[in-house]
């Protein structure tokens, strides 16, 4: 098992560019993730927000003279 | 064609398509890790840091796959101006970027106990640094503008200028001396590397081609919930300066459609 670790000496270069090649693409992939759903909820405000400012406008517009 | 790069119509088909390609990214790096950790050889020269190879390539692959992805959607871009070709090019940058990055990285953990150096400026190395830099000033420059118009313009140029690069880390290893070793897969007379070798290295090469899709497709929906949100910003901005006016919502859509019907 240590064997195996130990990779013929060469242990620290092989797990290290392993280790260091998971931990960027699984960064990328999480970064990724987080700031699309950070982007639908601020979107989804954003048309919340814009769809009941106009439904109130259309509400009050056939009272005007 | 122009049916396709409809933000709408990207949404639909990619849909279906995402948790195949996350499940085959999955299933891919997996036996790609397996054969590459377990079930294959040492070198006869190198040992066990042979191992790094199954890293290294695919991670070259991609950066230079990425590239010249980008440098395709730039020219779209400045073309027939899709708008989800500067989408695709804007959402490749980053990974492009990080895959050339992790091959300079594991290149350099390769090469410090085969070659007894970290670095040295030769041919294939100081060109794939240079492809690094192209990605950092493409991402730079796109989102130097506030107009993004004026930013992909500039992007698709620096994008295309760089293309040229290409080739010149493809054949560094046969126009230059050099101490990285020549093309091994892709060569006129077969690939020279073992069978045993071959596996895992095309397991890994098609698992972060998959993995490229996957990101590809989020980062788009990312960048279409951008502009999206830029679009209602500005149609909220409107609504408060003209109340008495119905001002339609611009959607990513529009300047698009007016631009297929002609």
């Amino acid at each position: 098992m240590s064997e195996f670790f130990s990779m013929g000496g060469y242990g620290g270069y092989i797990w290290g560019s392993y280790a260091i090649t998971a931990i960027a693409m699984i960064a990328l992939l999480v970064a990724t993730l987080r700031s699309l759903r950070n982007s639908r909820i601020e979107r989804d405000q954003l048309e919340a927000v814009l769809q009941s400012r106009r439904s109130r406008r259309n509400k009050k517009a056939p009272k005007a003279p | 064609m122009h049916r396709f790069a409809k933000p709408s119509v990207f949404l639909k088909l990619t849909d279906p398509l995402l948790p195949w390609l996350s499940g085959a990214t999955a299933i891919l790096i997996a036996a790609g890790l397996y054969f590459a950790l377990f079930a294959s050889p040492g070198d006869y020269q190198q040992g066990d840091t042979v191992r790094i190879m199954y890293l290294h390539v695919p991670a070259a692959w991609m950066g230079l796959f990425c590239y010249v992805g980008m440098a395709v959607c730039g020219a779209m871009s400045l073309i027939w101006k899709h708008p989800l070709a500067d989408i695709c090019a804007r959402a490749t940058a980053p990974i492009g970027a990080t895959f050339t990055a992790l091959c300079l990285i594991t290149g350099s953990l390769w090469g410090e106990p085969m070659w007894g150096t970290w670095w040295v400026w030769d041919a294939r190395l100081t060109s794939m640094l240079i492809l690094l830099f192209l990605y950092l000033g493409y991402i730079a420059l796109v989102n130097a503008f506030d107009d993004p118009e004026r930013g992909s313009k500039a992007g698709s140029a620096l994008a295309l200028v760089g293309a040229v690069n290409v080739p010149i880390v493809k054949f560094s290893v046969d126009w230059w001396n050099t101490l990285h070793q020549p093309a091994s897969i892709v060569r006129m007379d077969g690939p020279t590397v073992d069978p045993s070798m071959q596996l895992p290295l095309a397991l890994m090469i098609l698992g972060f081609t998959c993995y490229y899709f996957v990101m590809l497709i989020l980062r788009v929906r990312l960048e279409l919930n951008e502009r999206r949100i830029r679009a209602l910003q500005l149609s909220g901005m409107f609504d408060e300066r003209s109340p008495g006016q119905n001002t339609d919502t611009p959607s990513y859509d529009a300047g698009h459609n007016a631009e297929a019907s002609q």
